[in-house]
Order: C-alpha cells, then structure tokens, then sequence
C-alpha cells in the first residue's frame, strides 16, 4: 500500500514537471519568435515540399494584362505580375510596385511612390514609364481591348475610347504621367475612392515597352515571350493542357512567398476534378450543386460568398409594370430562402438588396455597406396578395399575364418554374410564361427590352457599391428596363462627384434605399462559391473582384505526416 | 484511275467552297457577338470593337474577305486565345484527338471484327449470344457513361491506371477503351449479319464441297468478302473519332480540338466555326474518296474506273 501510495506521488510530480517543462518551452519559443520580428513569414520555412495542385476550367485566354477580359487569365496574371497595390487577405489594397501614395485635396490627383526593388524578372526595375506605356497601350485603337472601359475613372479614358471624339486616339491624353523612375502621377475624372484596390487589376498592369516592342506579335504568347514582376513566373505553359508557376526571384517580396511551385491542369469536367481530388492528385477543386449533397458532411468542404448577385429585372416599359404595388407585389410573393437552400445548394445566400455583403465596407468603422443598410425587402405572401389586390385595381386590370425571359441553363430553368409556381400561387390572377433563351440571345432581347421580367446577374467591376448602382440610372447602358427616377439619378450622380468619402458613402446608402422603395427590381440571391480543399493548404485568399485567387501567402503545412 | 482522281478532287473542291459559304452565312445569323464580357460593354465600345475585327462591315464583304484569305490558306486567329491561329488550334489539339480516337478505332475494329466473325461461326450457341449482348449493350450505353465508370473504378477505386492527364501511353488506355466500345458493338453487329448470309451463299457451299479446307474458306471468302459494308461505315466512324470527342476529352481532360466544334458556336468565335467545319468537311469528303478507292480493291466488281486502268 505505502508503495502505491508514493508511485502515486511519484507519477504526479513526474506528471507536473513535464506540464512546467511545456510551459517554459511554450514560452521560450514565443520569445524566440517575437524576436524574430515578421518570425512566422520568412524564418520558418516548413520543410515540406512547397508544392500545390490546382485545376482551371479552361486554357488561359490572354496573358497580356491590356487584353485579358476573364476569371482564368486575371487569376493567372494575379500571380506572376503586379500593379501598384494588390488585394491583400481582408481584401484590402497592399503595397505592390508602389511602397506609398499621396492624394490631393480633391481626391483627384494620386501621386504613387514605387519600390526601388520593385523588379522585371530578367532583373531590371519597374519604372514609373512601364505604367504609362501599358495603360496608354490598353486604351490604343489598335489593341482596343474588351475591358478598356474598366480605365474609365482616369482622365481622359473614356474620350480616347469613343470614336468621333477629338480626343479619340489619343493616348497621350491619358492622366497618366511617369515623373521620374519611381514616381508616377495618376490623374482623375473625378474622385473615385476605389481607385486603389483598381490599380491591383489586371488592365492597370505595368509592361516594359522595351521588352515587349522586342517580341512584338509574340508578346505574351508563350512562357518564355513574357517577363514577370509578381510572386510567380509562368515556368512553363502546355497549351490547352496546363501551366506551372514556379517562384519569382526577383520578386520584391520573395520572403515572403513560400510555395515553389503550383501546377495547374485543364480540368473541364467537375466529376473528373472530384475524382483527381480524390485520389490526391489536386489540392483544390470546385464543386456545382450536384456535388454538394455528395460532400454535405465532408470537413474538406468550403464555401464562400462571391461579389455577384442575380435579380429579376422588371421591365417598367410595360404599362402594368409601371405600377410599384405590383412590382412590390411580385417581390415579396416568392420565397428566396427555399430558392437557395433546396433549389441552388451552393453557398448562395437569399438576396433582399442589390450591392452583395462582405463586398464593400465604409470609409470610417470599416463596415459593411450592407450591415448598414440591411434587408430592403421579405417574403411575405399575405402582404403581397394585399399589394397585388390593390395594384390590379389601380391599373384596372383582373389579371395579368407576364413572360419571364431566362437563360436555358438547367439550373436557370428550374429557378424559373419555382419562381413561376410561387407568384402563381401568392398571386391570384397572375399567369407566367416563362422563355428560355441562350445566353446571347436573351442579352440581345434584355437590350431591346423585349420581355416582362428577367432572371438576370451582375458581378462587379470594382470593389465600390456604385459598380452595382450606377446600373440604373435613367438611360443607363444597362439599365435595360426603362426604370427611371430623377431623385435616384441626382444622388448617383452627386455621390460621384463627391469629394467627401463619408458623405459619398451616405448618399450610396441612400440611392440603395429609393431604388428599393421604387422596388425596380426584385432581388434573387447572392452566389456562393462551392468546392473541396485538402486542410494542409493554408494562407489561401480569395478575392470577391478581379482575380479568385493570390498563392502569394500560401503554404502548405501537415500534408505528410 | 489518275482522270478519275482528278475529277474527284476537284469535285471536292467545289463542295468544300459550297459548304464554306452556306456555313458563313448561317453563322452569321448567330446572336451575340465574340466579345467575352459583351454584357458589359456599352453601344460606343462595341462599336469600337467591331470595327477593329471587320464586323461592321456588310456580310457580303466580310464573306469575299474571308474567301480570299481562305484560299491562301490562312484561317484567321481565333477570339477565344490572344495570338493564336486557328490553324496552330486545329494542328495542336488534332495530335491529341487523332492518336486516342486512331487506337479506339485500331482496337475497335480488330475486337469488333474478331466478335462478328465468332458470334457468326458459332451462330445460335453461347459465344454467339454472348458477343451479342456486348454489342447491344456497347451501342445503347453512350461512351460517356462507361468513361465515367471506368474512370472511377479503374482510376479512383482500384488505381489502377490515370485518372485523367495527357502524360504517357498509359493515359491513353481508359479513354480510348471508352471510345472503342461503340466501334466494336457497331463492327461486330455487321460483321456476324454478313458473315451469316455470306456463310449461306452457294459459292462457300460450292468451295466447301470441291475440298478447300474451313480455315481457307472462312478467311479467303467469307471474311473478305463481308468487309465491304464494314468499309463503309468505318469511313465517317473514323473521322467522328479522329476529330475528337468533346465529352470524352472534357472527362480525361485531354487537350484535343473536340470541343472547339461547340464551344467555338457558343461564344460565336467566327474563325474556329469556320475552320472546325471546314476541316471537318474536308476530312469527309478526302474519306470518302479513299473508301471509294478501297471498294475497288476489295472487291474488283465494284472498280469505280471500269477497271480500264
């Protein structure tokens, strides 16, 4: 008995000092690191291969930053070159070519101040002059390129771009000006307070006109016909098959970055990458709706919000739809919660506004536009049998027959009849018919405004509520549904002239507002991103504009065990 | 047999020209524009866009463009990639394609008519039902439903062989078996039902009965002589495969041209529409030229030329 009794005492001492021995260590390493000063970035490199799999729906269409115009090519680009600022982990611009800026009073002029280090890979430094060639060269007639218009907020961009003005032409006009090698001077239209986190997309991009004269119809074309100034160099491009980044040298954060190398793979076909991501061959793939249920329990399983958000748009050419009770009606007849949860399964969130959340965040606090503004609408079918009583008798009318112009997607198709079956059903009298269409020829009749209502989508241009709200100003380009409302256009077009970013902000919550009282269109939901990724990839950041995704911070940690 | 070739080829040159303009004019009945993000672009840009590749221009034009730079032999650059012709499109995903779709075939056509001449043989035993039921069920079930099969259990199951990639022979087993199935169901279907009326005739009897052995026989007569409709239908059966198969390369995600015949409609990439037809048509039409020959070879009545040369 004694024995037992001081082996019990033995074990608890024994017990406790190694519990002490922990904390000393724990505290030792905390110490140590904390020394170390950026510590977790550069000294501790895991010493596991920094190797990542990736898949890409599709073979990269352009690499030349002044030509590229879609998801594939701006995430490539995102990784092997670099304009003045990029989209960091909150999604926030950080240093990029440029170490710092100043703005002028009236938030027109930007002064940029780029790193010294900032470097091409084959070892020269990035000047100020590479901006201006590569953005004058965007803008050219001769290269023209489809996403041009994304330069609008700089001086002058929108005159050089539009034939039979004077200025048409005339790169040389653009607000931009290379002061000396480290210095570049942007000027405005007007004051964009957005305009720092465009200057990390890809068409804001520096190229060496030198370099890039020297290729000429070979520039960007292959791996070796391009230089880089990114975290990553495109070591090799297998068209239509695949390419592989390897690390950039010269890069001037190179410390920063830790992951060697990423191979990529053209993987059309989702079953086929959940099969690759199965036997481990990729570390990351996307899922649709099909998949989802598959992986419900799955903890690989990740979904995230994405910037774009589909609506109805109502078409107010059409005397019945002039009437807000009835579009208010409509809105609030279906119920958008089942839509996402049963109908899409993707991560998408029910949508009772227009500018996304989590997408953009107030100039002073930091919050969330939609935080502030919140839910401008609900599904109520009670009140909307009310509304649409008292609609039907305003325009004179016991029923009414509208057509729901819709993409012929099969997911489209099912969204349509649920709609269809819920305004049938909330709303007495009310028949739809519903045309399917192909994606180009329902635009074509969006355009001319050949339909009732429409299941249509927007992603944004820049990270600002007013990529989403300047949509619907009188005659604007894509308004497409004759809505008009003459308070709505004075506060867009104030908000846009407004120096005052606080006050700019407000009056955007407030357009936000009064094209919801006007209930002009009638909010779907918010997409999700929906896919599978292996736990050991850390430090992966998405972005919600622009490209997905920057490797620049990813490691990868606890693959082998 | 030369006059005739002549002739033939030229024939084939007019078709080729009839197709490219019927092509060319319902393509441009197309909606939509090239543009990538043509929902976002205003009237001006587009404008501005369309001018810089010629599409303002009246589609008479556009169409007497187009052929004068067709009969150089310059297809165009396609709007889908930067730089990149329409004809590096075709030569670089034609590799791929035609070397799986080529093996698919090769394999098909030996197992079809290895099946065919069995099931014929032994007609109304086992063996005959058996190779029957491979070929019904090889003709109803789309080869896309046995690539996925195949590529879950043999792939990811058993890993046995590559999932997908485009790497080294052993890539090219699973997609070429999945592509073969419907080669060998459609050549052993042929096959057995010739060599069944073949085997009846009087000439075999005669054969037979004046002492030349079974073997002589099966192999001299009868297998030659039920070739000419396998002939026949191997000829598109092959250019199907050889240009590729938009679901199958999409499932092993091989880099091969199949999808351009789709995609290149749906985002109206002009050139490609053009070039993947017409690449099409002249592979159609080039086969049918050499079957015609091979008629003759096989079996001398049907000799095009009258036998003259």
């Amino acid at each position: 008995m004694k024995k037992s009794k001081w082996s019990l005492l033995l074990t608890l001492v024994l017990v406790l000092s190694v519990f002490l021995a922990a904390c000393s260590g724990g505290d030792k390493d905390k110490a140590s690191d904390s020394k170390g000063g950026e510590g977790d970035n550069a000294t501790e490199k895991p010493n596991e291969p920094q190797v990542l799999n990736l898949v890409d729906g599709s073979e990269i269409p352009s690499m030349d930053s002044s030509q590229a115009t879609d998801q594939v090519s701006f995430e490539v680009m995102n990784n092997v070159f670099e304009g003045l600022y990029r989209l960091d982990k909150d999604n926030q611009p950080t240093e990029g070519v440029a170490e710092s800026h100043k703005v002028n009073e009236d938030g027109t002029v930007y002064t940029f101040k780029l790193n010294p280090n900032a470097k091409w890979s084959d070892g020269s430094q990035v000047v100020a002059k590479d901006f201006v060639f590569a953005w004058q060269k965007a803008l050219h007639p001769d290269t023209l390129s489809e996403y041009a218009y994304i330069m609008g907020p700089v001086k002058n961009a929108n005159a050089i771009q539009t034939d039979g003005d004077p200025l048409y032409g005339k790169v040389e006009e653009l607000g931009v000006k290379a002061v000396d090698d480290t210095t570049l001077e942007v000027t405005l239209e007007a004051p964009a307070p957005y305009f720092l986190g465009l200057t990390g997309f890809a068409t804001f991009y520096p190229q060496k006109e030198e370099y890039v004269k020297k290729q000429a119809d070979k520039y960007s074309l292959e791996a070796n016909t391009m230089i880089y100034n990114g975290p990553f160099v495109l070591s090799e491009w297998k068209h239509n098959e695949g390419w592989q980044f390897k690390k950039n040298d010269q890069y001037w954060d190179k410390d920063t970055v830790k992951l060697d190398e990423v191979n990529v793979k053209i993987v059309k076909d989702i079953a086929t990458g959940v099969n690759l991501y199965e036997t481990g061959q990729v570390d990351s793939v996307g899922l649709n709706s099909e998949f989802v249920d598959q992986f419900k329990d799955n903890e690989d399983l990740v979904t995230r919000g994405d910037a774009a958000v589909y609506f109805l748009r109502i078409n107010q050419k059409k005397e019945e739809l002039k009437n807000v009770n009835i579009r208010k009606a409509i809105d609030m007849a279906y119920d958008k919660q089942s839509l996402v949860d049963v109908l899409l399964n993707n991560g998408s969130t029910p949508a009772y506004f227009l500018v996304p959340g989590e997408f953009t965040f107030s100039p002073e606090g930091n919050e969330d536009f939609r935080k502030t503004n919140g839910d401008l609408g609900k599904f109520d079918a009670e009140e909307a049998k009310k509304l649409w009583a008292k609609g039907l008798e305003e325009i004179g009318k016991k029923e009414l027959t509208l057509e729901l112009l819709n993409y012929d997607s099969d997911g489209a198709k099912k969204t349509g009849e649920y709609i269809k079956n819920q305004l049938e059903k909330n709303l007495p009298g009310l028949k739809v018919s519903i045309k399917a269409q192909p994606f180009k020829q329902k635009l074509e009749l969006e355009s001319k405004g050949e339909y009732d209502f429409s299941y249509a989508g927007w992603g944004p241009d820049y990270q600002d509520p007013m990529t989403f709200l300047d949509m619907f100003i009188t005659d604007g380009a894509h308004n497409q549904m004759g809505y008009s409302n003459p308070k709505y256009d004075e506060l867009i077009n104030s908000a846009k002239k407004e120096t005052d970013t606080k006050k700019r902000w407000e009056t955007m919550l407030e357009a936000e507002k009064v094209l919801f009282e006007d209930q002009a269109i009638s909010p779907l939901y918010q997409q999700g991103i929906v896919g599978l990724r292996k736990p050991y990839v850390k430090g992966l950041v998405n972005h919600l504009f622009g490209a997905d995704t920057s490797y620049k911070w990813i490691y990868i940690e606890g693959k082998q065990q | 047999m030369l006059r005739y070739i002549t002739q033939r080829v030229l024939y084939m040159i007019l078709t080729l020209l009839i197709i490219a303009t019927i092509t060319f004019f319902l393509m441009k009945l197309l909606p939509g524009s090239p543009f990538n993000n043509q929902d976002k672009l205003t009237e001006t840009q587009r404008y501005a866009l369309n001018e810089k590749y010629g599409l303002n221009d009246p589609v008479p034009v556009q169409y007497i463009n187009y052929i004068t730079k067709l009969a150089q032999g310059d297809l165009g650059y396609t709007f889908q990639f930067d730089g990149r012709t329409v004809n590096s499109l075709i030569v670089n995903g034609m590799g791929p394609s035609a070397t799986v779709g080529f093996e698919a075939l090769l394999f098909g056509t030996i197992v079809g008519l290895l099946l065919g001449i069995m099931a014929a043989l032994k007609h109304n035993t086992f063996l005959d039902y058996g190779a029957m039921v491979i070929a019904v069920f090889g003709i109803a079930i789309p080869s896309f439903v046995f690539a996925g099969l195949l590529q879950y259990y043999v792939g990811v199951k058993l890993q046995w062989l590559p999932v997908a990639f485009w790497n080294g022979p052993e890539y090219h087993i699973l997609p070429a078996f999945s592509l073969s199935v419907g080669v060998i169901a459609t050549v052993a279907r042929f096959m057995r039902t010739e060599m069944l009326e073949i085997l009846g005739t009087d000439y075999i009897l005669m054969a037979r009965s004046k002492g030349v052995s079974k073997s002589a026989v099966i192999f001299k007569h009868c297998v030659r002589n039920s070739l000419i409709p396998i002939v026949t239908i191997l000829g598109p059966m092959a250019i199907g495969l050889i240009t590729g198969s938009l679901v199958i390369e999409n499932i092993f995600a091989i880099p091969g041209i199949g999808e351009q015949f789709v995609k290149a409609i749906q985002v109206n990439d002009y050139p490609v529409i053009m070039g993947t037809t017409l690449f099409f048509s002249f592979l159609i039409v080039a086969i049918i030229l050499i079957v015609d020959i091979l008629y003759g070879i096989i079996d001398p009545r049907i000799r095009v030329a009258g036998g003259k040369s």
